[in-house]
C-alpha cells in the first residue's frame, strides 16, 4: 500500500507567543513537526510493517509531502528518519498559502503520486484550524474519516473509530480514502493493518523517536525541491491574517487555606455556589 | 447582499442547543451581508424538527432522505453547497461541533470558498477573530472568495432567542446520493444524564492524579450535586480512566462554564486552551507550583483523597442551610 503523509512544521507549542509588528514574532523559535502530523507518520508505518518483526510489508510505500519555507527541510528529514520512505519538500513561505493553496498543491501531487491512502493530521497546532484534510477529500472527490483514534485496514477498506461528541463512532471508508488522525491512534493496538498480529501493542507513549540507524539513514533517503508553481498553484492566499492580539491574562487568583474557605469563597465572593 | 446559510444539528423535534450559537452568528452575520438567515436541517427527523428551527430562523429548509438517516461529510457536504448556491448564501455556518468541524471544509472545498475555523467573533462582512497557538494568542482574518465557510465556537456565542414571529419551512430535496463508498457502521455512544459539556453551567474535571477511573467516582458525586458536566485532562482519557470524549482542551472540548473545577490537574497549556474562558476556576492539586494555580482564580494546594470528599460536605452543608 502506498500511503502520502502531509506534514507542516510548526513552532514548538511550548514556546510563549510573542508579537512583532502586529503578527506572531517567530524570530529564534524553535521548530518541530506538528504533532499530529508526527502520530499520522507513526500511523502510516504501523499500517505499512509487520510490528512484531518491525519489518515493511512487501510494497508499502510512505511518501511525506511538506508546503514550507526553506529551512522546513530539517523538520522534514525527521520524519524520514522515523521510516517514510521519501518526501516531497515544496517551497513556499507561510505569507505565500492557506488552505486552499496547500490544497491544491496535494491534489496536484495526489493525481502524480496515485497513492492508496492519505493520512494526515487532524490539525496543525500552531493556526488550529482543522480544515486541510476535509478540503482535500472533497477536492478529491475521496471519502473522509476525520478525528481517527483507531483504524483497523482489510484489504480495500478501512474501518476508522471517530472521536465524535457523545462517543466513538465506527466508519468504513473505501480506499483511496483520506484519513485525520486524532491523539489517541497512538495508543498501543489503535492500528491493525490485518498483517501485524492482533495480539502485538506498541509500547511508548506517543510516535517513536528517529533511531541512530534511522538518522543515518535518513541522509540518503531521496528528498525532492519543488515550486509552488511545479503544481499550478499560486501564492496568493484568501485567507489573510490582518492581525494578531494576545490575550489579557487572567487576573491573579489567591490561594485558599482549606476547604471551608474555598465553599465559603465560591458562594459569597465569586457567587457561583 | 447575501444570505447566510445556517447548518442546524437538531435532537428529536428540537435543535441542539449548540445550533443556537450558530443562529445567533448567523443574524449578525445576515445583516452585515444585507440578507436572512437561513437555517438548514439534514436527515432523518429534519422535517420533524422544521417547526422549532423556525421559531429561530427566518426560513428553514430541511432535508430528508432514507439514505440520509446516519450523518456522513460525504452526503451532507453536497446537499450544504447546493443549497448555499441554490438560495445566494455568501456564508455558509455551522457550530464548530465534531459534525460541524468534519463537514464545514469539505463544504468550502466544494464552492472553492474560504474558511474560517472555530471562530470566537465576527467583524463585518468578511473578517473573524479565532483562537490560534491552543488559545495563546487570537488572530484576525479577512476571507476574500464570494462565499465564506464557517464554524463558531459554541462557547463564545450566546444561544439566540426565539423570533418575534415564528419563519416558513420548506423542504428541499436531497438530489441524487453518493456516499463515495463512505458508510456509518455504529456508534459506541456514552449515555449520561449530566449536561453536555458545551452547555453546562459547572464541570467538574479531573486529571492523571486520579490515577483510575473508580477514583472518578467522588468527582462524578461533586458534579450530580452540582448539576454538573464532567470533564477530563488528556491524560486521565488516554489512560482509559475515563471516556474520550470527556477531553477538555484544545483538542478536546472548549468549555466556558460558570464554575470551573480542575482536580489533580497541572494545567498544560493544551489543557488550559480549553477551559480558559470558564468565569471562575477552582484548583486542587497537591504540588503548589502547578501552573493551573496561575489561572485558578481559587487554588487549594491539598490530596484530592481528602479534600474532594470534604468539599461535597462543605457543599451539603451549605446547600442545607439555604
Ligand atoms: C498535540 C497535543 C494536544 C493535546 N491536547 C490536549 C487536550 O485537548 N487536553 C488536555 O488535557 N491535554 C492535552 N494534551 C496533553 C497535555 O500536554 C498534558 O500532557 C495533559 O493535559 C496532562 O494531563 P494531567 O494534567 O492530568 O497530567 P499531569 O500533567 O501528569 O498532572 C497530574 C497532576 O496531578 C497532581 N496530583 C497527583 N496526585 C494528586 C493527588 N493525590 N491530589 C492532588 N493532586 C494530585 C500532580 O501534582 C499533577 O499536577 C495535548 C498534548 C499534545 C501534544
Ligand atoms: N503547509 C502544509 N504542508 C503539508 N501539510 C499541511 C500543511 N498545512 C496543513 N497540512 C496538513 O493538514 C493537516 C491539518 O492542518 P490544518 O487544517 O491547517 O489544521 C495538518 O495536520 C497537515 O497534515
Amino acid at each position: 500500500m502506498k500511503i502520502l503523509v502531509p506534514v507542516k512544521r510548526v513552532p514548538d507549542p511550548t514556546q510563549k507567543a510573542k508579537i512583532k509588528d502586529g503578527h506572531i514574532d517567530l524570530t529564534g523559535a524553535s521548530w518541530i513537526v506538528n504533532t499530529f502530523d508526527e502520530y499520522a507518520v507513526e500511523t502510516a508505518l504501523r499500517l505499512s510493517e509487520n510490528g512484531e518483526a518491525a519489518s515493511r510489508n512487501a510494497g508499502s510505500e510512505i511518501v511525506v509531502v511538506s508546503i514550507g519555507p526553506d529551512d522546513a527541510a530539517k523538520e522534514i528529514r525527521t520524519t524520514l528518519a522515523m521510516g517514510a520512505d521519501r518526501a516531497i519538500h515544496v517551497v513556499a513561505n507561510d505569507s505565500e498559502i492557506d488552505s486552499l493553496v496547500v490544497v491544491k498543491v496535494l491534489s496536484a501531487i495526489i493525481a502524480a503520486e496515485k497513492p492508496d491512502l492519505v493520512v494526515m493530521g487532524k490539525q496543525a497546532v500552531d493556526g488550529d484550524a482543522n480544515q486541510v484534510g476535509q478540503m482535500l477529500a472533497g477536492k478529491l472527490g475521496w471519502p473522509q474519516a476525520t478525528f481517527a483514534a483507531s483504524i483497523a485496514l482489510s484489504d480495500k477498506t478501512l474501518t476508522v473509530g471517530r472521536e465524535v461528541d457523545g462517543g466513538v463512532e465506527y466508519k468504513k471508508v473505501n480506499l483511496p480514502a483520506v484519513v485525520t488522525v486524532d491523539l489517541r491512534i497512538v495508543s498501543p493496538k489503535a492500528v491493525q493493518n490485518g498483517v501485524t498480529p492482533a495480539s502485538f501493542g506498541y509500547s511508548g507513549e506517543g510516535a517513536r523517536l528517529p533511531s541512530l540507524k534511522g538518522i543515518m539513514a535518513a541522509k540518503k533517503k531521496p528528498l525532492e525541491t519543488k515550486k509552488l508553481a511545479d503544481y499550478g498553484a499560486e501564492p496568493k492566499p484568501v485567507i489573510r491574517e490582518t492581525t494578531v492580539t494576545l490575550p489579557p491574562p487572567r487576573p491573579p487568583g489567591q490561594i485558599v487555606a482549606d476547604i471551608p474557605t474555598l465553599v465559603k469563597k465560591l458562594a459569597e465572593e465569586a457567587k457561583v455556589l | 447582499m447575501g444570505n447566510v446559510l445556517a447548518y442546524c444539528e437538531f435532537s428529536g423535534s428540537t435543535l441542539r442547543s449548540s445550533a443556537l450559537s450558530n443562529i445567533a452568528f448567523a443574524r449578525a452575520s445576515a445583516q452585515a451581508h444585507g440578507g436572512e438567515v437561513i437555517a438548514v436541517l439534514i436527515g432523518a427527523g429534519a422535517a420533524g424538527a422544521g417547526a422549532n428551527a423556525a421559531k429561530y430562523a427566518p426560513k428553514v429548509i430541511t432535508v430528508e432522505d432514507a439514505k440520509l438517516e446516519h450523518y456522513l461529510a460525504e452526503t451532507y457536504a453536497p446537499i450544504l453547497a447546493r443549497l448555499a448556491k441554490d438560495n445566494n448564501a455568501t456564508v455558509v455556518s455551522a457550530t464548530a461541533t465534531s459534525a460541524g468541524k468534519d463537514v464545514m471544509p469539505r463544504v468550502a472545498a466544494l464552492l472553492d470558498a474560504g474558511m474560517a475555523s472555530d471562530i470566537s467573533k465576527s467583524e463585518g462582512k468578511d473578517t473573524f477573530v479565532r483562537p490560534i497557538l491552543a488559545g495563546n494568542a487570537y488572530s484576525t482574518v479577512q476571507i476574500t472568495t464570494p462565499i465564506i465557510c464557517v464554524t463558531v465556537r459554541q462557547s463564545e456565542f450566546e444561544a439566540a432567542g426565539e423570533l418575534g414571529s415564528a419563519g416558513s419551512v420548506t423542504s428541499a430535496p436531497a438530489g441524487e446520493i453518493n456516499a463515495l463508498g463512505a458508510s456509518f457502521d455504529h456508534i459506541d455512544a456514552q449515555k449520561s444524564d449530566r449536561p453536555d459539556l458545551g452547555d453546562a453551567k459547572v464541570v467538574v474535571s479531573g486529571g492523571r492524579g486520579m490515577k483510575n477511573g473508580e477514583n472518578f467516582k467522588v468527582l462524578e458525586q461533586l458534579a450530580d450535586l452540582l448539576g454538573a458536566a464532567m470533564g477530563a485532562s488528556r491524560a486521565a482519557t488516554d489512560a482509559g480512566m475515563v471516556p474520550a470524549d470527556w477531553q477538555v482542551g484544545q483538542t478536546g472540548k472548549i468549555v466556558a462554564p460558570n464554575l470551573y473545577f480542575a482536580v489533580a490537574i497541572s494545567g498544560a497549556i493544551q489543557h488550559l486552551a480549553g477551559m480558559k474562558g470558564s468565569k471562575t476556576i477552582v484548583a486542587i492539586n497537591k504540588n503548589k507550583d502547578e501552573p493551573i494555580f496561575q489561572v485558578a482564580d481559587y487554588g487549594v494546594v491539598a490530596d484530592w483523597e481528602k479534600a474532594v470528599p470534604e468539599l461535597i460536605a462543605e457543599i451539603k452543608k451549605i446547600k442545607a442551610s439555604r
